[in-house]
């Protein structure tokens, strides 16, 4: 588990909720080299999605301008009890997911 | 507009990297608001967020002019979603920044001119 997620675990049917993730990863911009001279591979994050309920509701394409560890907030409108799905993909096959639950009453 | 634009990603000025993105152009608009820092001490963590009041978004996408390729970050907001995202940036110098907000089909912008001690892209 890589990654830190906070959802509110309660709303009110029809509420707008914050969602915040951070994933831990080195975001290497790819642009940098090591002291003898040679080229730092790029290894950056190039996707995230998230899904509720299994719809998706908010998805990103990302590049190495995006900071270390990256951050994201973003809000949606709950309108039923059930479960945030988080994914991000980057280079070298990178995948990484979680998940949330939120109780809409 | 599935697949990871590549081709937008490669081009080095943010005019020319909104253009192959959204194959448009963009108007300044005060309904988008950008917030970001003045001045950033550490040009590798440089919160960013923007909102808007526009209604049909349908994505959001940021630009770092003087970054070695301008795009930064490009959202996909759904039906349903609140227009509005926050996120960190790397910049790599003192950099003009725009938010681009895609509304109804139509481009809006919003630029800030943003200050940086020291840069996050490393030599």
């Amino acid at each position: 588990m890589a990654a830190l997620i906070n959802v509110p675990s309660k709303a009110k049917r029809g509420d707008i909720v914050e969602i915040r993730t951070l994933t831990s990863h080195i975001m290497e911009t790819g642009f940098r080299h090591t002291a003898d001279g040679n080229l730092v591979p790029r290894n950056t994050i190039t996707s995230f999605t998230c899904r509720y309920n299994g719809a998706e509701i908010f998805r990103a394409d990302l590049f190495p301008a995006i900071a270390a560890n990256p951050y994201l907030s973003f809000f949606a409108v709950v309108k039923e009890s059930g479960k945030f799905e988080f994914e991000w993909i980057g280079d070298n096959g990178y995948s990484s997911a979680a998940s949330a639950s939120i109780t809409v009453e | 507009n599935d697949k990871y634009p590549e081709e937008a990603f490669r081009q080095k000025s943010e005019a020319d990297a909104i253009k192959v993105l959204y194959g448009k152009t963009a108007e300044p608009s005060d309904k988008v608001k950008l917030d970001a820092p003045e001045i950033a001490e550490n040009g590798g963590v440089v919160p960013i967020s923007v909102t808007t009041t526009l209604d049909k978004v349908t994505s959001i996408s940021f630009f770092v002019a003087e970054n070695p390729f301008a795009l930064a970050a490009s959202y996909k907001i759904p039906d349903g979603t609140i227009p509005a995202v926050a996120n960190r940036l790397k910049m790599a110098r003192t950099t003009k920044l725009v938010a681009i907000v895609e509304a109804d089909g139509k481009l809006y912008s919003a630029t800030k001119e943003v200050k940086v001690t020291v840069g996050g892209c490393g030599g």
